[in-house]
């Protein structure tokens, strides 16, 4: 028999999930499995072998990981060192001269390299290029041996202007490889080869400091799936959103710091395409923060750099994920002024909210949900708790709202929610009418435990189109991991003034970084549909520091067209065009994208499923605009396609409870999803 | 006035800071010269239509600002009722820093919003120009003894006369400018940012109407005084003073003394400021609005809770000197106003240490060190590099202070050397901490920097603008001071220092001729025999303190 499984497998803090396709048969499963913490391997293996038997059946495993994100976050990353220009050893420290925060001056930052492992050497070259000081292989070779002896797995060797010439940095790489053999030496350009110090520099300190620790994992990985027969190819998650090969992601872990959360994009914006929504706002709420990400057009919004902590910068294409502090644990209270506060601080997941029992005695947005009735005290979700306690709750909101505030416990409980639902409708706006984008031509897309319940709250306050419920909402990301494109995405920069660039040497360069790119996808040994080749400039008016991202076609690329992309571009960001002031193009970025043929997800729906009414499992009392209402209660997942559901109304399943505001009504679609929106007919 | 619930309230002021936030983001986007678009060193706001009250304020400008513009925008409300009044469509420009605050290089627009034909709010931008005319190339001129030698002043007047551009106003600007194009591509950007401002004021009055969101921005004020009340009350009562120096004015090598008596009575609080020294000559001189707006930062710094909108500071009572350097009117020249804030800050620092030691921070490195290469290519085409030098921010209660922080008063990040590099025809052969520069103390005061920059061109003019090189930042709680500013410059006969130490103008140098600025660290907090010996093994292990400073 040969291999028929297509495998996604999300490792998160708390469970591995694991979504299965038979490529032959057409056929879906899922698992859900403990994350292993200490070797997530183990857990991934397992998660996969209570489904599947012989592993040679698999064809593919596509990986989301925490592992890198998590290095960075708890600082468990290589003793790592660098090799610098002299003069510059202390770039990785001082930043970008920031702070923290605005206001109070209390601010720390350690960087991952301590000072002592940050080692100088005589070499220089100019912002134009010219090789102003050669260096001096034995010089490095010496410094190599020092930061050996002091303990140091890996090594990144960063040069000021390095950019624009990279030669001294690929001397001192090869005289560091002379005398001390080592996989984990990077030059910081081949990490990322453009202007700007310090982030150039970050991007790549933290790629060597990861290296050895994602690199080892990947390896325990491989060889527990080759233990069992695995003969198939493992693609791993990138921040982008596409996937890239084993090998790569060993090579450029820096690139894996949002894979986990990528995934799950990638999957709402898969669902959202097969239920015919090509623009949504993605809603993962969990137990400290609501993050949302924006598609547009069917194409996830890309950041060119994101902090990881303060001064932790990442400088690779990422999606561009926007995070709020308002989670299920987020407490609530009533400040010196009088004025009613949701977050940020929250009670997480231990001791979480006030009606785990675990502790916590001040009230969030989850006590709210409960003391409304939103939320079944006797199902709780993730299944650690037997039941919750709603008067212990009820007493928290009294204390910490309903009296400073004069109000009635639901009523104060209500006050709670609307804050919370107001900040994430904030978040919102953020990535939609800021960026000059209508809301109501967006659906919100829920993934994760907490938020279908707050997503009839969103849709009346921002004037959403609608809501999409996934049908495994918590299950997402790792289906994501099998719907999840690769992709490369290189960037160099350019420097030059539109009207003294060589078009043609410009064009062949890109030419030759995409075909580069593409070899790499060929090779991959995954089916695609189509290889996409993205290319755009990042270009400015002579003056200005910030750029514009101006797509242009490859093959097709000269001034003229060049100029004219520019103008739009311009346009469409700040309105007003600035006559007789020259532009300069600052970097090309090309990103190369071999589509995986879609999933149809027609196969997440399971034979069957009854009318409404006969799933009904029950009602309850909730309370909603300031009255109580009685609420039918489903099953969700028995639910079958073409039902309607009028609100208020509750739909339960074992990982999510969706809320189906009064004035609101829902249907289930042919893919299994439930979609909300405002009771008005659209005629 | 409408009753409105703490519910809309909460929501509202969200919306209205997202606002503000969004014009910040507008125009650092779209600015052409680096103070704005890399240093942040612009802000917006939304003000009281009758009083000029700041009501909301962007999280993200400089937060000098927040109360400076307050008394930018009463300027216009009091120039127009001496006119033709306020209609739709207008907005107003100016610079004039006695009456709207900070220095020329400052230019504010404010444009009146209407609603109904009813006059709901102002709302207004203010970024730092790139160039203003003057004597000095980036207009901090250390050597000006009128603002007449500072840059052109220009009161206010309308920049859009009932919805119609006044192109002559821009070209009276672009004609008193050394970089045109970056003048006109700044206010291009900060009229972007009043349009979007509009429209999304417009947006939000449709949905909740006058009446709520009127209520709503007077609430918020109420509740910030009351807030602020009750910070007060949890600081013991009594009289504490702290003062602190400036080096010199640049004309006269004599010490400028700033003094504060901080009075708490209950909920009330006194800043006594009369023991400060007298207006002087040279440009270190602020005004009025200028001192109470620095007040607000050091307060808002030590007790982060507090709103940013004009009631704060109502239960604060200011007794400010009219003859003296805090309160000085035109044409006394005001361009390096930001040393002396830095100043205020450190005295209100230093002063809350007396009364509250844990909430207590030491001064941070004190001096925005404004320094400029300017000269011109070969092909004759002018250029000129200004920027902003970091340095430590002071210990605290908690722990040491940040290395290579940002100013107080701003939010100001430092362009990438190598956007510099490509820029302009400088090669930094330093870019580095500075050892021993944080002040001992049980927790250390973070370090200075030090930068050194190489010419590249045939011949350049060399300003600087800074402070602390005789009158190092303080530490709090028995912590030790930081290390001095210190500057020095080479040239054909050998390295020299200014005589006004950190402070000069023109200095001529050629060609692989060096400039070299070191920057002070933080002051200590708390008694140097405490610090714990982990933390002093680790400080000399990655060279934070040398054998020099510990012995």
């Amino acid at each position: 028999m040969s291999a028929v499984y297509v495998i996604g497998v999300d490792v998160g803090g708390t469970f591995t999930d694991v979504f299965l396709l038979d490529e032959v048969s057409g056929q879906v499963l899922v698992n859900k499995v403990p994350s292993t913490r200490g070797d997530q391997s183990k857990g991934f293996v397992e998660g996969i072998s209570q489904k599947i038997a012989d592993f040679s059946d698999i064809q593919t495993v596509i990986h989301g990981t925490t592992v890198g994100t998590n290095a960075l976050l708890e600082r468990k990353g290589a003793d790592t060192g660098v090799i610098t220009t002299q003069g510059f050893r202390d770039v990785l420290e001082m930043r970008r001269r920031d702070r923290p925060t605005t206001w109070g001056l209390r601010g720390a930052f350690t960087p991952v390299v301590p000072r002592n492992h940050r080692l100088e050497v005589r070499e220089r070259v100019l912002a134009d290029g010219t090789l102003r000081q050669a260096v001096d292989p034995d010089e490095v070779a010496r410094k190599a041996q020092e930061l050996s002896a002091a303990g140091c797995e890996a090594v990144c060797v960063f040069f000021i202007n390095g950019y624009a010439n990279d030669a001294n940095e690929r001397q001192a790489v090869e005289a560091v490889r002379s005398v001390w053999p080592n996989a984990y030496v990077t030059a910081a350009t081949e990490i990322l080869p453009e202007i700007r110090e310090f982030e150039r520099l970050s991007t790549a300190a933290l790629n060597a400091y990861l290296q050895p620790v994602v690199s080892s994992y990947l390896d325990r990985l491989e060889d527990g799936l080759k233990q069992r027969d695995f003969d198939g190819d493992v693609l791993i998650v990138q921040s982008n959103g596409g996937v890239m090969s084993i090998d790569t992601a060993k090579h450029y872990p820096v690139r894996t710091a949002l894979s986990g959360p990528a995934a799950g994009v990638i999957a709402a914006r898969a669902i959202a395409a097969a239920a015919g929504l090509q623009n949504i706002i993605t809603c993962d709420m969990g137990g400290t923060s609501f993050d949302v990400s924006l598609v547009l057009d069917g194409e996830a919004a890309l950041a060119a750099q994101t902090a990881i902590d303060f001064g932790m910068v990442i400088r690779t294409p990422m999606i561009e994920i926007t995070t709020i502090g308002a989670g299920g644990g987020s407490i609530a209270r009533v400040d010196q002024s009088g004025l009613l506060q949701v977050g940020p601080e929250s009670a997480g997941s231990d001791p979480g909210p006030v009606c785990y029992g675990l502790g916590n005695t001040r009230p969030t947005v989850t006590d709210a949900n409960l003391v409304l009735g939103r939320i079944n005290p006797d199902r709780p979700i993730g299944g650690k708790l037997e039941a919750l306690d709603i008067a212990a709750a009820r007493d928290a909101i009294d204390v910490a709202v309903g009296r400073p505030l004069g109000l009635s416990t639901e009523d104060a409980a209500e006050a709670v929610l609307k804050i919370a639902n107001a900040k994430m409708a904030g978040a919102i706006r953020l990535v939609s009418i800021e960026r000059g984008h209508d809301p109501g031509k967006f659906s919100a897309m829920p993934f994760g435990g907490g938020g279908a319940l707050h997503t009839g709250a969103l849709i009346k306050e921002v004037g959403l189109r609608s809501a999409l419920v996934p049908r495994y909402p918590g299950v997402t990301s790792a289906l994501g991991c099998v719907v999840a494109d690769m992709r490369h995405d290189r960037v160099q920069t350019v420097n030059r003034l539109l009207n003294e660039i060589d078009a043609k040497a410009l064009s062949d360069e890109i030419d030759a970084t995409a075909s580069g790119a593409a070899d790499l996808i060929r090779v991959s040994g995954v089916n695609f549909s189509a290889i996409d080749i993205e290319v755009e400039l990042d270009m400015l008016y002579v003056g200005q520091t910030h750029t514009v991202s101006v797509p242009v076609e490859a093959g097709n690329i000269d001034k003229e067209s060049i100029a004219a992309a520019f103008d739009a571009a311009y346009r469409t960001s700040y309105g007003r065009l600035l006559e007789d002031i020259p532009r300069r193009v600052m970097n090309h970025r090309v990103a190369v994208i071999g589509r995986r043929p879609a999933l149809d997800m027609k196969l997440l729906v399971g034979e069957g499923g009854k009318p409404a009414e006969q799933c009904r499992i029950g009602s309850r009392r909730l309370y909603a605009d300031g009255a109580w209402h009685d609420a039918p209660v489903y099953e969700r997942l028995s639910i079958a396609p073409g039902s309607r559901i009028v609100g208020p109304a509750l739909l339960e399943q074992s990982d999510t409870t969706i809320f189906v505001d009064p004035g609101l009504e829902s249907e289930v679609d042919d893919y299994g999803n439930l979609i909300i929106r405002t009771g008005k007919r659209e005629e | 006035m409408a009753e409105v619930d703490a519910v809309t309230t909460a929501i509202l002021k969200g919306r209205f800071e997202q606002i503000a936030d969004e014009m910040d983001a507008t125009l650092f986007r779209s600015a052409f010269n680096p103070i704005i678009a890399e240093a942040h060193d612009a802000s917006h706001g939304i003000y009281d239509a009758t009083t000029g009250d700041t009501l909301i304020q962007g999280k993200s400008g400089l937060p000098i600002f927040v109360g400076v513009m307050a008394f930018a925008v009463k300027a216009v409300i009091e120039k127009a009722a001496g006119g033709d009044g306020l209609h739709a469509g207008d907005v107003w420009i100016f610079n004039d820093p006695y009456d709207g605050g900070t220095h020329l290089s400052d230019f504010r627009l404010v444009k009146p919003i209407f609603h109904d034909n009813e006059l709901f709010c102002f709302i207004a931008s203010v970024g730092h120009w790139h160039d203003v005319g003057g004597n000095v190339p980036g207009n901090y001129n250390p050597a000006a003894t009128e603002a007449f030698q500072e840059g052109m002043l220009i009161p206010p007047v309308k920049l859009y006369d009932r919805g119609e551009f006044r192109q002559d106003i821009v070209d009276i600007l672009s004609a008193n400018s050394r970089l045109p194009m970056s003048l006109y591509g700044d206010l291009n950007g900060q009229i972007n940012a009043l349009e979007l401002g509009e429209r999304r004021i417009g947006q939000l009055l449709e949905e909740y109407g006058v009446d709520t969101a009127t209520s709503v921005l007077s609430a918020l004020k109420e509740r910030a005084a009351k807030m602020m009340r009750a910070q007060i009350a949890a600081l013991p009562s009594g009289t504490v003073s702290a003062q602190d120096w400036l080096d010199n004015d640049g004309i006269t090598d004599e010490p400028l003394k700033i003094a504060l008596d901080l009075t708490i009575d209950g909920d009330r609080m006194v800043m006594d400021f009369t023991r400060s020294s007298p207006a002087c000559q040279g440009p270190v001189n602020i005004s009025r609005s200028t001192t109470v707006a620095a007040c607000y930062v050091a307060l808002k710094h030590i007790f982060g809770d507090v709103p940013a909108n004009a009631g704060v500071l109502e239960p604060v009572e200011f007794k400010i000197d009219p003859a003296s350097i805090l309160s000085v009117k035109a044409p006394k020249p005001v361009g390096g106003y930001t040393e002396t804030i830095l100043r205020l800050i450190d005295v209100v620092f230093e002063a809350v240490a007396q009364l509250a030691p844990e909430q207590a921070m030491a001064c941070a490195y004190g001096t925005i060190n404004a320094l400029s290469l300017a000269g011109h290519r070969a092909d004759g085409r002018r250029w000129v590099m200004f920027s902003f030098f970091g340095g430590g921010h002071g210990a605290h209660g908690a722990g040491d202070g940040l290395n290579h922080g940002n100013a107080p008063i701003s939010t100001a990040t430092i362009p990438p050397l190598e956007i510099l590099e490509a820029a302009y025809p400088v090669c930094f052969t330093q870019w580095a901490l500075r050892p021993d520069s944080g002040g001992a103390g049980k927790y250390r005061g973070g370090l200075g920097a030090i930068y050194e920059i190489e010419l590249l061109e045939e011949a350049a003019d060399v300003f600087l603008f800074g402070e602390r090189g005789k009158h190092p930042p303080q530490g709090v709680v028995g912590g030790a001071p930081g290390a001095l500013n210190r500057f020095a410059y080479e040239q054909d006969d050998g390295e020299h220092s200014p005589p006004m130490v950190s402070k000069m103008v023109g200095i001529h140098i050629t060609r692989g001729q060096r400039v070299r600025l070191e920057t002070p660290g933080g002051g200590g907090y708390g008694d140097p025999a405490a610090r714990d010996a982990s933390a002093i093994a680790r400080d000399r292990a990655l060279g934070y303190v040398t054998e020099r400073q510990t012995s």
